[in-house]
């Protein structure tokens, strides 16, 4: 059993009790705990099943690094699966639940499936499950999704309470990592007058040192950590956060950091998490050491952990794992665990030392406390299910014969440490092999380089491969020193405390414990304990060819989950080397990629969310149409109103009320959203001549024309009314859509092809409300409203004037969308809300509505008016729709011209713009394709033409439709037939696409 | 002529720090080469401020220039004198060629003021701009990008800063710093 031990825990507060609860069950822990040694504390060992085949499993680290201990935490609107009970810190009301078990935790059905682990090897569900087909889907894949996996994704209508948040920053130097060598480079650094960003993952600084010991210029290394903090805090040049993981490091010294700000004490107000994007000019990666577990049958017997792991809970959570700790090592640092139990009073029946030679001076002072050493040794296999009950020995040089069984409730193993390369590798740093020290360590000289090919990642202290304090301390300093100098700051000499630890003998590589292990051990011995991937399993790979690094991790899945392979990764690739017979460093690593462990969807998002979602454009007519219960519809950012239904009104009704209301009196529409372009200077109109497909340069100031615009492949890309306001300015219309992409278009060739042009463009889009008043009595409610003369002659047909209407500046254009009597009329956007009102209120003796979009797509169709994304989709010419009225003969050149005179563009074969009237008078389906005789290369009927735009007209009292059909324009009054997705079979014939008063008469008035 | 009014009506926001509407604001968008003769005289003329440094804001009492491009600058002066001042710069720069357009409506104006920290971090969670004192002070106009849109910003004094964006997101940039100034959601990055 693990328990709490009667002293000791420097991380603990004993006074303050903690409540919280493990599967409903109500338990107490002490401030200061993580939910991990908090369980520990109260005998929970077992906290989880394996992915594949549900093993029991423990808690192995008390990191990061934690494969196993994973839960659901919280619930409701704050569960959260797949958390980490080791990086979580206890608090008040913690409820937490184990995963991936049925029905219980104790007893688990699916542990069945480790019976079957025969049958189901590395890539198990490529082999086993590709026959027959049909049964993937319906057999095999729910029987993986219900057996295989962790914990299970919120359901669909939670939604996360708390709130997030993004900060950007900049610094010079970033130092990633508060143990001691994140602490003596921010200090060296931050001396020298660089601005240091210092951040720490956990909520304790000074990282391992407190508890592996050592001494600092003579005094505890823990003295040390404290004095190094109060100096960094008195620094205003260095900031320090805890609670802070290096999450990721990108291209030009870009770094994420992960700020859990409020996990250990939810409630008050602000966010819960924070994410840091930082622009750094140097980042110091001080990330320290994860221990390697070791390969031997059983390592994942729950009581069975890493030896650092052990030392952490005793040391910082007066926590013990076991009465009767073994202790297996291939290096000198599991004595430290040794001889702390022993110090707490604890039995250590043995040290287990696969090296032949034995330890150093630790291995001397561990005798000298009375524990026994066996070198050469190993152990073949664990024994016990639930929980450790004793370990098997033989020798490691053997096949795994056992020479005795030692009785024993806990094993604390070590295979040695692997420096945390992560964030140093994921913008491209290298590694090298340290064989002396069995290490994959960075390669100072292939650094992640910026901008100007300089180096801006600095590994420092162990996180480089420095094992001892004295060194890492050292290292730390010159890191510091190099991150300042690089910052153009003035370090002095690198100045490092001096530290001493004991002498160690060194490390000797073992993959494999025993080296000979039968397949029945290696078929027990576990490599990466969240996705069930055991010895066994990568050779089996490695026989069957997948001799690829990243094609065995994809293969077997070791390495793929949560935990990202932070244990298992190094032993995995080493006994995939010795299958392949290979050294360690031909078969290198796998990638790492960013985040450093899982981050909170919410911190990704930041403030993104709800009403902040995504940017909502709105008119300066918005309230008003919120406040009439308009039905929206996105165009673009813009919500428009689509129309405005009234009482129990469908959309439909509603849209055939504005038409006839419009049509028949007046009407009024919100053409806020239309883009306007001033385009201004001696050569404006030459620039339009380009632009436009039609001449502009010889349009009178006063007067408006309808103008199509090219991309220079040809296409039709936008239309729009475009004004003269002077000789040398000009007001552009587009669409919607087009109003910052034109503008983008204009710029684009302004500043690359005709930079000598005198031509200067401005966006005046959201300076001015646009209300177009539509219908045979459009005239009558300005007149009413009075100001400036809108009759016939003064103010024609596309003509436009300033003036003032009710008292309100306004320019009115009369252009027409609708083919009625229409003055569309733009006035500053702070004064478009009071316009609106005094048009309502005016219009109100003609019974005047407004419209929404819909009403107006319905009158413009029924005008054969055409719109862009409707009748145009990037790959539809101008002449295709029939407007060769609108491009003018007389230019030498406008953009897509000479597109336009290409063969294929010239073919008579192109569809073409034609009315489409079904014969029934119903509605066309929109989108559909009309079929022509016999059939293509690939079987598929034949089509000759589509539908672009289809709507039911009540003006006209039947469907209309626009579509481009093969030589249209020829075959008037020819039925084609449009198979719909429905089954049904439309017959429509082929008429004029202006539908509705062809002469115009209605518009010029 | 009516009230104008502004696309969050004098919306206010406290939290960590005070964000408001700061109700129509007259804005002139001046386009001209930088040499042109005529342009340093005409804006001390009918502004009264000299043409800004690079990323530079200079005033002159209510009414201040903004250099906003190589070739663009931004007017600031009350809302009922921008259509006037529109008019007396292209009287002053006729002959030249140049643009000069009132876009006092086309935007949205705020001002967030509070402790100096709290408003340049409040601004910090939303720009990607250093915004440390040793490097981002007054008299500098940025460019930039909030969140999901554009927009300008500069400090006016240390603790209080202005934020310029398009109209039709006012409202969404109203709610990101009232989002940003949120009770509780101090960084205390910029207090050393």
């Amino acid at each position: 059993m693990s328990t709490r031990l009667a002293q000791g825990g420097r991380f603990l507060n004993r006074a303050r009790k903690v409540n919280f609860t493990f599967n409903g069950q109500h338990l107490t822990g002490h401030e200061g705990d993580t939910l991990a040694s908090a369980l520990l504390a109260q005998g929970q060992m077992m906290v989880g099943r394996s992915f594949k085949y549900h093993r029991p499993r423990g808690m192995v680290a008390s990191g990061a690094e934690e494969p196993n201990a994973l839960v659901n935490l919280g619930s409701g609107n704050r569960l959260e699966p797949n958390q980490r009970a080791t990086t979580t810190e206890l608090f008040d009301g913690l409820t937490a639940t184990s995963q991936n078990h049925w029905p219980s935790l104790e007893f688990d059905v699916g542990a069945v499936n480790t019976y079957f682990s025969r049958f189901l090897p590395a890539g198990f569900y490529y082999k086993m499950f590709m026959y027959p087909r049909a049964f993937w889907k319906h057999v095999y894949e729910p029987f993986i999704r219900q057996s295989a996996g962790l914990g299970r994704a919120p359901e669909p209508h939670v939604r996360d309470e708390d709130t997030y948040e993004h900060f950007y920053a900049f610094v010079d130097v970033l130092v990633i990592g508060g143990g001691v060598a994140g602490l003596q480079a921010a200090l060296t650094a931050g001396r020298a007058g660089a601005q240091v960003l210092l951040i720490e993952q956990t909520a304790h600084w000074g990282g391992r040192a407190p508890v592996d010991g050592g001494t600092v210029d003579g005094k505890p290394a823990a003295e040390f950590v404290d004095a190094a903090l109060a100096e960094l805090r008195g620094m205003k040049n260095v900031v320090l956060r805890d609670r802070c993981m290096g999450a990721g490091v990108y291209d030009h010294g870009y770094v994420l950091a992960y700020e859990r700000i409020s996990d250990h004490a939810p409630g008050p107000a602000g966010p819960r998490h924070r994410l840091w994007r930082l622009r750094c000019k140097q980042v110091v990666t001080a990330t320290g050491a994860i221990e390697r577990p070791l390969s031997f049958a059983g390592n994942d017997i729950p009581g069975v952990m890493l030896a650092s792991a052990v030392r952490d809970y005793a040391v910082n959570y007066g926590v013990s794992i076991g009465d009767r700790t073994v202790v297996v090592t291939n290096n000198d640092d599991a004595y430290r665990t040794a001889i702390t139990l022993k110090g707490l009073g604890l039995e250590v029946p043995a040290i287990i030392d696969a090296r032949a030679g034995g330890g150093g001076a630790l291995a001397d002072e561990a005798r000298a406390l009375g524990i026994r050493v066996e070198t050469g040794k190993a152990i073949a296999k664990v024994k016990g299910a639930k929980r450790v009950e004793g370990v098997a020995i033989c020798a490691q040089a053997g096949e795994g014969a056992v020479l005795e069984e030692i009785k024993c409730d806990a094993v604390a193993m070590s295979g040695g440490w692997s420096p945390v390369v992560h964030l140093w590798s994921h913008c491209g740093g290298k590694l090298t092999w340290d064989d002396a020290q069995a290490m994959f360590r960075p390669n100072a000289d292939l650094a992640p380089t910026g901008a100007a090919g300089e180096a801006f990642v600095i590994p420092a202290g162990t996180a480089n491969g420095y094992m001892g304090l004295a060194e890492v301390l050292a290292d730390a300093a010159a890191a510091g020193v190099a991150a300042a100098k690089a910052v153009g700051a003035k370090p002095k000499k690198a100045e490092a405390p001096q530290a001493s630890t004991p002498d160690e003998a060194p490390i000797e590589p073992v993959w494999l414990m025993p080296q000979g292990a039968d397949i029945k051990l290696r078929m027990k011995a576990w490599l990466d304990f969240q996705n069930d991937v055991k010895v066994s399993d990568v050779q089996l790979a490695a026989r069957e060819g997948f001799e690829s690094v990243e094609h065995a991790k994809r293969y077997t899945t070791l390495g793929m989950a949560t935990d990202q392979g932070k244990l298992s990764n190094i032993n995995g690739l080493a006994i995939l080397s010795d299958a392949l017979g290979q050294p360690i460093p031909q078969t290198g690593t796998t990638t790492f990629r960013p985040p450093y462990t899982p981050i909170s969807m919410g911190a990704i998002a930041g403030e993104a969310r709800g009403k902040v979602f995504q940017p909502i454009r709105r008119t300066p007519l918005q309230d008003w149409h919120e406040g009439q219960g308009a039905y929206f519809e996105p165009v673009g950012h813009w919500r428009r109103p689509y129309c405005y239904p009234r009482g129990e009104e469908s959309h439909a009704q509603a849209v055939a009320r504005e038409i006839n209301q419009t049509r028949g009196s007046l009407g009024m529409l919100d053409a806020s959203t239309l883009g306007k372009l001033i385009v201004k200077g001696p050569d404006a109109g030459k620039f339009l001549d380009m632009l436009y497909t039609n001449m502009m340069s010889t349009l009178k100031p006063g007067r408006c024309r309808y103008g199509l615009m090219c991309s220079e492949n040809g296409f039709l890309m936008d239309d729009g009314v475009v004004a003269r306001i002077h000789d040398d300015t000009f007001l552009c219309h587009t669409t919607t859509g087009g109003a910052d992409r034109i503008h983008a278009h204009m710029e684009e060739w302004l500043q690359t092809e005709w930079w000598d042009w005198q031509v200067y463009v401005a966006n005046v889009t959201e300076q001015y409300g646009q209300i177009a008043v539509v219908g045979p009595d459009a005239r009558k409610v300005l007149e009413k409203l009075g100001g400036m003369d809108v009759s016939k002659d003064t103010l024609p047909f596309m003509a436009w004037a300033d003036g003032e209407l009710g008292g309100i500046a306004c320019r009115v254009y009369r252009i027409s969308f609708s083919g009625e009597l229409s003055y569309e009329i733009a006035v500053d956007a702070g004064h478009a809300r009071a316009l609106w009102d005094k048009l309502l209120e005016s219009g109100a003796e003609f019974n005047v509505m407004p419209y929404g979009t819909e009403a107006l797509h319905v009158m413009r169709a029924e005008k054969g008016f055409i719109m862009i994304g409707d009748e145009t989709d990037g790959t539809v010419i101008p002449q295709d729709l029939g407007l060769d009225w609108a491009i003018s003969k007389k230019k030498e050149d406008y953009i897509g011209k000479r597109a336009q005179e290409r063969s294929h563009m010239t073919d008579p074969r192109r569809w073409k713009l034609v009315g489409l009237e079904t014969v029934d008078g119903s509605k066309l389906p929109d989108g559909a394709y009309a079929v022509a005789d016999g059939k293509n290369a690939n079987g598929q009927r034949n089509v000759q033409g589509r539908v672009t735009s289809t709507y039911h007209s009540p003006t006209l009292g039947r469907g209309i439709a626009m579509g481009l059909v093969l030589n249209g324009p020829d075959r008037m009054g020819e039925v084609i037939e449009f198979p719909g997705t429905d089954g049904k079979t439309y017959k429509a014939r082929i008429v004029d696409p202006v539908f509705f008063d062809k002469d115009g008469e209605k518009q010029n008035v | 002529m009516s009230e104008p009014v502004s696309a969050v009506k004098n919306a206010v926001f406290s939290g960590i720090v005070r964000v408001e509407d700061c109700g129509p604001q007259g804005m002139i968008t001046l386009r001209s080469d930088a040499s042109n003769a005529k342009l340093k005289q005409a804006v001390k003329v009918v502004i009264g401020a000299d043409l800004p440094p690079v990323r530079g804001i200079s005033a002159n009492g209510d009414r201040a220039v903004a250099w906003m491009s190589p070739d663009e600058w931004l007017i600031l002066l009350p809302y009922a004198e921008a259509r006037a001042a529109e008019a007396e710069l292209r009287k002053a720069l006729a002959g030249t060629h140049h643009l000069a357009e009132t876009v006092s409506d086309a935007r949205a104006f705020f001002r967030v003021t509070g402790d100096a920290a709290r408003v340049r971090e409040v601004l910090a969670k939303l720009v990607p701009v250093d915004l440390h004192p040793a490097r981002f002070g007054t008299g500098e106009m940025r460019r930039t990008r909030m969140a999901q849109v554009a927009a300008a910003i500069w400090l006016e004094s240390e603790g209080e800063a202005r934020v310029i964006c398009f109209r039709s997101v006012g409202a969404y940039v109203f709610d990101l710093l009232s989002a940003a100034a949120a009770n509780g959601s101090e960084v205390a990055f910029f207090d050393a």
